[in-house]
């Protein structure tokens, strides 16, 4: 078939190349109920959801472009995505913007981005990379210079204070160290360590993040404060029941109750609307999608194209499972967006291309072994 | 070397395949942890959630009903409602209310007044939603406001009804005025069961008509389920309840000739009590000094609430039903009328006067140096001869003069539908006996019963007490209750509530009797004391003059009046009825220190009788043609 001289056959058969239907298929699932909820949350103001189809439309492409780059070359961004993301937590640390009290952004000419966002990717590439340059000799020695490659972006992360995406890029870390094989007692160690420094750690806290987990406590202490956000959103995904109230239908979402509703609590639109059942076919997607992801770790090629396809997986699981349970009130509230299907340009970009990798894995799972 | 690498990553790669089916197990157990976490809201407490989502949305909101009007005889509005904007801080919303106070006066104008008055509302003011900072705001206000609204968070324009009164101070002590609702009226409230009807409404009738008929005006409150956002704004209305507006009080008033008698009393002190002496019907009632109800309305200035309670000529202080006066020589023919219908005297029975009347050693003096002469009773009436009086109070005694005056109404309350009526004192011994505690006190000298005779002495009674004695008069003996409603209307229905006459008593009083003190008190105007007022008069009017003493003279010492402090000065006093046959209108006209009966109340209640009975209307009235300020008139509701 061809049109106007164009083998669109061919083109198609191109553009399609590369790219998991699976994924893709529950990605678009959960996009479009992402549009769905956000519809719902944008009835004052429509032009977002215009705004979040040309978001989808950027990360489309930018998923397609990262699928068709072997994980081979990705190996070779490792190194200087991660120097050059660390530099811009340097320096936003030095000439960052303030925006609600946390120096999270960065000028860039007329734009500003948010570095910590890249080291998202950056980090699991980054170690990904490490543990598959020293594959054959594993040492605690090469665990320990991974552990150091993990705690300096997070700790500058964690100083802006931006304890959400910190939380993210610590977990992306962490799951690469794990699956690099960890020893279980090391392990074991490691978080009986970590629970013993949980009280240090309430020190470093700022007051606004011990509140949070102060009121997710007991969210009635604060109810118009600190507890407001988690109190109506907890009204909002319990009296959604069952079936929930049907689409438009949520009071709580369309009376303003539920702040941040475009965003990071689109979530408690989308579950008072379409209740229990919703958001068991949420978790359905979510649990489909990350499975997907770990069985293309589980046969991907090479060392690095596994680390990096397990830790993005469980990203996808980390930002569901931190959205939801924030949302739901049995997490503290940190700033971590429903994937797929919050609002906002950066973070849709950063998982698509997560996904762009997963496919890119998983159409070179067989190269290198032929 | 390369098998055991072989194996090495094969090793490798099996406990890589461990760990991923260790952490999909892991997202597996989490996910149901979430899903758990749902099945708890979602289904075994959604009820809680449920109830308390519509509790979050749905507000009820009182619908304030449209106050009723108040209109004269004539239906011309005397109080009517306007809408008006108020800027209104919700003070639980507020954290920095100084501050806030100062950004707002950047933009409006707020007084330290307005500061002041917003200061006390909010202390006074329990759970209130919102309190104003500013009354009626100009067109611009509200628009420069409008413009900067989101930088005010908790501070919003509404739109209310004001009370007007577009005669401004003309029957102010009629009208009455508004208040805010205190803690006091909401336990009121709370013990008449009207506290539901009372949500949302934030003015109540204080004094006057608008507090006597309260009942009437107010209304039904509405409710409206609105469903609001978090920041508790209505968003839509779910379902409404109207409001029914209150009903349309119609006075039997007739504010023009309210307006005249105003005008007559001018800026002396005193009162004017004009009656229908065939309905008891209120015709005029003023008491000067009053007060602008107008500036009640939107919270009153505490500046001018302090001036009016601290005036020593008590503006609030309603004169005609509250004001006590001993009433002179009015008093006269009341007692004439005993002597007739007691027998004690004859129309042809006369006394010569000398001037005084002697008894018990001491000595009465008339106001006429060297007396009146001979005196029969119609002159006795006519030149106000107190000698003649004398005689005939001692004649009468004071148990029958007591027996006789009672049921004229004198020293008792005539039950008009206003607030705040005094008793007055018509003497007794009984009286006495109650009124003092030590027993030297409280026995009845003969020698007390000769000033009786002339209206001094314990004698007080109300202007009120005095039009309707004198009303009672004119009807030939029916004693009617005295009132300022005429008829209420629903303005929904057009349903008619007519309030009719009430007749307290009838006295059996000879008709000749009646006609003879009618036809003396003609002559009052005609040939007596009040002939000068009402000289070259149009139509035929009985009347007489009093002259009431403030201070009591000592034995012997003549009343000077030059040399007597202003407020020392005798009450002029006068009753009238007009005209001589079947009359309509009876009245009592009370000058504080104003002199003879002759010289300031008798002119004034001219001026009242010729508008009344002539259409007369006296220069400098129609320049005060009813002032129209601010805002639209809103007699709808909804």
């Amino acid at each position: 078939m061809e049109l106007a001289g164009i083998p669109v056959r061919r083109v198609v058969d191109r553009l399609v190349e590369g790219i998991d239907s699976t994924l893709l298929v529950l990605i678009l699932a959960l996009s479009m109920i992402g549009l769905a909820a956000l519809f719902s949350a944008s009835y004052d103001t429509p032009s977002r959801v215009v705004g979040q189809l040309a978001n989808l439309g950027v990360a489309l492409v930018a998923m397609w472009l990262v699928a068709q780059v072997p994980p081979q070359t990705m190996m070779r961004f490792a190194v200087p995505a991660y120097v050059v993301g660390l530099l811009f937590l340097v320096a936003v640390a030095l000439f960052g913007d303030v925006v609600n009290g946390a120096r999270r952004w960065l000028h860039v000419g007329v734009t500003r981005f948010q570095p910590s966002e890249m080291m998202k990717l950056a980090l699991p590439l980054m170690l990904a990379w490490y543990f598959h340059k020293h594959e054959q000799t594993l040492r605690l020695t090469n665990f320990a210079v991974g552990a150091l490659l993990l705690v300096v972006p997070l700790g500058l992360i964690a100083r802006q204070p931006d304890l959400g995406t910190a939380a993210l890029v610590g977990a992306a870390g962490f799951y690469v160290i794990f699956f690099a094989g960890l020893g279980w007692k090391v392990l074991g160690t490691l978080i009986g360590l970590g629970l013993a420094a949980l009280p240090v750690a309430w020190g470093f806290l700022h007051g606004y993040q011990r509140k949070r987990v102060l009121t997710l406590l007991d969210p009635t202490t604060d109810p118009l404060g600190a507890g407001y956000h988690i109190i109506q959103s907890t009204i909002a995904v319990g009296s959604g029941g069952l079936w929930g109230k049907g689409w438009l239908n949520g009071t709580q979402a369309h009376l303003e109750f539920i702040p941040e509703r475009h965003t990071d609590f689109i979530f408690a639109v989308f579950s008072e609307e379409f209740g229990l059942i919703g958001n068991l076919v949420l978790l359905l997607l979510y649990f489909l999608l990350i499975g997907r992801g770990l069985y293309i770790a589980a046969h991907a090629a090479t060392v690095f194209a596994r680390l990096l396809a397990a830790a993005i997986s469980l990203m996808f699981f980390t930002y569901a499972f931190v959205n939801m349970g924030m949302v739901s009130g049995i997490l503290p509230v940190v700033g971590v967006p429903l994937p797929f299907v919050s609002y906002g340009g950066t973070a849709l970009l950063t998982l698509f291309i997560g996904a762009g990798i997963l496919m890119s894995v998983h159409r070179y799972r067989k190269l290198v072994q032929t | 070397m390369l098998g055991s690498e072989i194996r090495n990553s094969e090793r490798e790669l099996q406990q890589f395949q461990l760990r991923v089916g260790i952490a999909g197990v892991a997202v597996l157990i989490a996910f149901a942890l979430l899903g758990a976490r749902f099945l708890y809201l979602q289904l075994v407490q959604h009820d809680i959630y449920q109830a308390k989502a519509e509790d979050n949305r749905i507000s009820v909101v009182p619908v304030t009903p449209n106050r009723g009007l108040i209109v004269d005889r004539n239906g011309v509005v005397i109080a009517r409602n306007y809408s008006g904007y108020t800027l209104e801080i919700f003070p639980k919303r507020v954290r920095n209310m100084e501050r806030l106070i100062d950004q707002l006066a950047e933009l409006v104008d707020i007084q330290p007044r307005d500061r002041f008055r917003f200061r006390k509302l909010l202390a006074e003011t329990r759970n209130a939603e919102s309190l104003p900072i500013r009354n009626r705001l100009s067109d611009e206000e509200v628009a420069r406001f409008a413009v900067n609204r989101y930088r005010f968070e908790g501070v919003e324009i509404k739109a209310r009804l004001f009370r007007q009164y577009p005669f401004g101070d003309v029957g102010s002590h009629v009208l009455g005025y508004m208040g805010r609702v205190t803690t006091a009226d909401q336990q009121r409230f709370d013990e008449e069961g009207t506290s539901a009807n009372y949500r949302g409404t934030d003015f109540v009738g204080k004094a006057g008509v608008e507090a006597t008929y309260e009942a009437e005006l107010h209304g039904t409150t509405g409710f409206e389920q609105v469903e609001i956002d978090a920041a508790g704004r209505g968003i839509r209305s779910l379902s409404r309840t109207p409001s029914q507006p209150g009903n349309d009080v119609t006075l039997t008033l007739d504010m023009r000739l309210q307006q005249v008698a105003e005008l007559a009393l001018g800026d002396r002190r005193g009162a004017v009590v004009a009656v229908d002496p065939n309905s008891g019907g209120i015709l005029a009632l003023v008491s000067k000094p009053g007060f602008d109800p107008n500036l009640f309305v939107d919270g009153i200035d505490p500046q001018y609430w302090a001036e009016l309670n601290t005036n020593e000529d008590h503006p609030l202080n309603n004169r005609a039903i509250s004001g006590l006066y001993p009433p002179g020589s009015t008093i006269k023919p009341f007692l004439a009328l005993a002597a007739l219908e007691t027998g004690k005297r004859k129309p042809s029975s006369a006394i010569f006067d000398p001037g005084f009347f002697d008894f018990g050693g001491r000595r009465f003096r008339d106001d006429k140096k060297g007396g009146h002469g001979t005196v029969d009773l119609y002159k006795s009436i006519v030149e106000s001869c107190d000698t003649y009086y004398y005689h005939l109070s001692n004649d009468l005694g004071i148990e029958a003069i007591a027996r006789f005056l009672g049921p004229f109404g004198f020293g008792s309350r005539t039950g008009i539908d206003l607030a705040g009526e005094s008793v007055g004192v018509l003497p007794s011994p009984e009286w006495k006996m109650r009124r003092f505690k030590q027993p030297a006190q409280q026995k009845w000298f003969a020698g007390e019963t000769i000033s009786i005779g002339i209206g001094q002495g314990y004698h007080s009674y109300t202007p009120i007490q005095l039009a309707q004695a004198t009303a009672m008069i004119a009807s030939g003996g029916t004693l009617y209750r005295p009132r300022l409603i005429a008829h209420i209307d629903n303005p929904r229905t057009g349903e008619r509530r007519e309030i009719s006459a009430e007749v307290l008593r009838n006295v059996a009083l000879k008709p000749e009797n009646v006609d003879f003190i009618k036809r003396a008190m003609a002559g009052v105007t005609k040939e007596g004391t009040g002939a000068r007022a009402f000289a070259k008069v149009e139509y035929t009017v009985g009347g007489k003059t009093g002259t009431a003493q403030v201070i009591a003279m000592k034995q012997g010492e003549k009343y000077e009046e030059h040399k007597v402090a202003e407020r020392h000065r005798d009450h002029s006093l006068f009753i009238a009825f007009a005209p001589l046959d079947s009359p309509r209108i009876a009245m009592a006209v009370v000058v504080e220190n104003g002199g003879f009966g002759a010289r300031a109340a008798a002119p004034l209640a001219r001026t009242v009788l010729d508008y009344f009975m002539l259409g007369k209307v006296p220069a400098g009235l129609e320049q005060q043609a009813p002032e129209h300020e601010g805002g639209s008139e809103d007699d709808e509701s909804d």
